[in-house]
């Protein structure tokens, strides 16, 4: 195999904005704060930043979900771009920064800024979370996918990926004291995260005693709306030395989605999207699943960062409950720490780039209290879930 | 908030019946026969008159060879529970558990439907439940249930 052309590209500079509940703030000037960060990490002025890209781009979506699109941004901060690109379809959320590295490594741009940005939790106000169609459009018909889910009560990713949960419950034994770790972990690691929405301790009883929102899905099994940005700083290669930090280098990505785009005709239901990108990305590298230092897995619900755990081939299909069983292995000191930061679950929804910005954290060994060691060289990261499916390797630049 | 009218609505008990609340699908010219097949109390879809597979959701070509002679055809309304959820989430207020199912045919192992099992006491939900077909009529539209066989 030929190298693959996204090693020549590297993540330079990551930033971040505040994160918290209700910030009352505006999504640009969330996404301005986490941009001018991650410039500055980069070690680059405003007028170097020459590609921009984000996911899913403007108007993708109410209720704070979307956050501004590249046009707004490119504007604000007055960019002179030669690639940009903004999209909700591809690898999930972190395919807008895949993006980013093919357009470096086709020369298309230099230094690509990449950013994602939620205000979920102030929109959504004081009130509970709402499903897909669950308040407000109750009289509207519906097209297109959707319209194969929502008639049934089925509003809610919660009760697509509770499907999944339950499916792997009746195959694999799966049982919530083992689904428990995931959100229990999380938990333990955002409270060496100041920047984490929950950050009290929170035991497995904890755990069991919340309330059902979709059986076999309790509250703690659902991640955290939040407002939030984060950007990375997406470089050519030759940067890398130049870089005022240790880059991380894109090792491989992983893309594919070999089975039906579909929450409930996926040939297999347990695993759905996950496998395909998970075993795409190991097909591009020399690297083993065995050679990750530290996980970042998707947790917007505590079953897809088990579903991960397979799908990355950190164990069998369907041995991802006696996997985590007893918390240690995927615990800081542990064989395969996992969500450093908290996740999602517990660290806010900061949809997939949360997790990208902790794997670049723990590389550079910049993570505090939580910082992995010793210092890892290789982390894992994955976005997305039921039929949505990206993930990304990355190593630690020297330097 | 609209409740059901139709006759496999019961009052909210432990016995499931379905969402408070239904949005409906807009019919049109690749779904409409799908969506008003129960008005014939059947269950239809999409078969390949060349492959003879069943097709979900509609098309206008079959995914398998790519044949354009499609046509629907009733099915025995028999399928098995795949997996399921008890949803106890108020996404509308006051709202009773719910089942949500997945839902393989007999006639086919990769043809599955999410849809709602009724007539059921929701602890006796298991997955491999065998199951059959009941509808749920709203304005022009026929919403496929699933109960347990021999309700």
């Amino acid at each position: 195999m030929s190298e693959p052309l996204e090693r020549r590209a590297v993540i330079s500079g990551i930033g971040q904005s505040d994160v918290g509940r209700r910030l009352g703030r505006s999504e640009l000037d969330l996404t301005i704060q986490a941009a001018r960060a991650a410039i500055e990490d980069a070690g680059l002025q405003r007028e170097d930043i020459d590609g921009l890209a984000t996911y899913p781009g403007g108007g993708m979506g109410g209720g704070g979900f979307a956050g501004p699109g590249t046009p707004v941004v490119q504007d604000a901060l007055r960019l002179s771009l030669n690639w940009h690109d903004g999209g909700g379809e591809g690898p999930a959320q972190i395919r807008a920064v895949m993006a980013a590295c093919l357009a470096v490594a086709a020369g298309l741009a230099r230094h690509v800024l990449v950013y994602r940005t939620v205000t979920e939790g102030t929109a959504q106000g004081s009130g509970g979370r709402r499903g897909i169609g669950g308040g407000g459009e109750m009289g509207a018909r519906l097209s297109g996918p959707f319209q194969w889910l929502l008639p049934f009560g089925a509003v809610s990713a919660a009760n697509w990926l509770a499907l999944v949960a339950q499916a792997r419950a009746a195959e694999f034994g799966l049982t919530r004291r083992q689904l428990g770790q995931i959100p229990v972990n999380n938990r333990r690691n955002a409270a060496h995260n100041p920047k984490a929405i929950y950050r009290e301790p929170m035991t497995l009883d904890d755990y069991l005693a919340a309330r059902m929102i979709t059986s076999p899905l309790c509250l703690f099994d659902c991640d955290v709306p939040c407002d939030g940005s984060t950007a990375v700083i997406v470089s050519h290669v030759d940067y890398a030395g130049d870089a005022p930090h240790p880059v991380c280098h894109v090792n491989a990505i992983g893309t594919a989605l070999r089975g039906r785009p579909s929450w409930d005709q996926f040939d297999d239901p347990t695993t759905m999207a996950a496998r395909d990108a998970g075993a795409s990305m190991w097909e591009r590298t020399e690297l083993t699943p065995g050679d990750v230092d530290v996980a970042q897995l998707y947790d917007g619900f505590s079953i897809l960062a088990m579903v991960w755990l397979e799908a990355m081939q950190f164990c069998g299909r369907g041995e991802g409950g006696p996997f985590v069983e007893g918390g240690a292995r995927i615990a800081l000191d542990g064989q395969l720490p996992l969500n450093t930061a908290g996740g999602q679950l517990s660290g806010g929804r900061l949809h997939g780039f949360g997790l990208l910005h902790e794997a670049c954290v723990q590389l550079r060994g910049e993570g505090g209290g939580r910082q992995v060691t010793p210092q890892p060289e290789v982390a894992a990261v994955a976005n997305g879930g039921g039929p949505i499916a990206g993930t990304m390797l990355l190593t630690r630049g020297t330097g | 908030m609209r409740r059901p009218t139709a006759s496999t609505y019961h009052p909210p008990a432990v016995t499931a019946n379905g969402p408070p609340f239904r949005l409906l699908p807009r019919l049109d010219e690749e779904n409409e026969f799908f969506w008003t097949s129960g008005a014939q109390g059947v269950l239809r879809f999409l078969k390949c008159q060349d492959c003879r597979r069943f097709i979900h959701p509609p098309s206008p070509i079959c995914p398998i060879c790519l044949g354009d002679d499609l046509a629907p055809e009733a099915v025995s309304g028999r399928g098995e529970v795949t997996s399921f959820t008890v949803n106890y989430q108020q996404w509308v207020p006051d709202s009773e558990p719910y089942v949500i199912g997945w839902v393989t045919i007999a006639e086919q192992d990769d043809v599955r439907l999410t849809t709602n099992l009724v007539d059921v006491e929701i602890d006796d939900v298991a997955v491999g439940m065998p199951v059959e077909v009941v509808f749920e009529h709203h304005e022009d539209v026929y919403l496929p249930l699933f109960r347990p066989v021999g309700q």
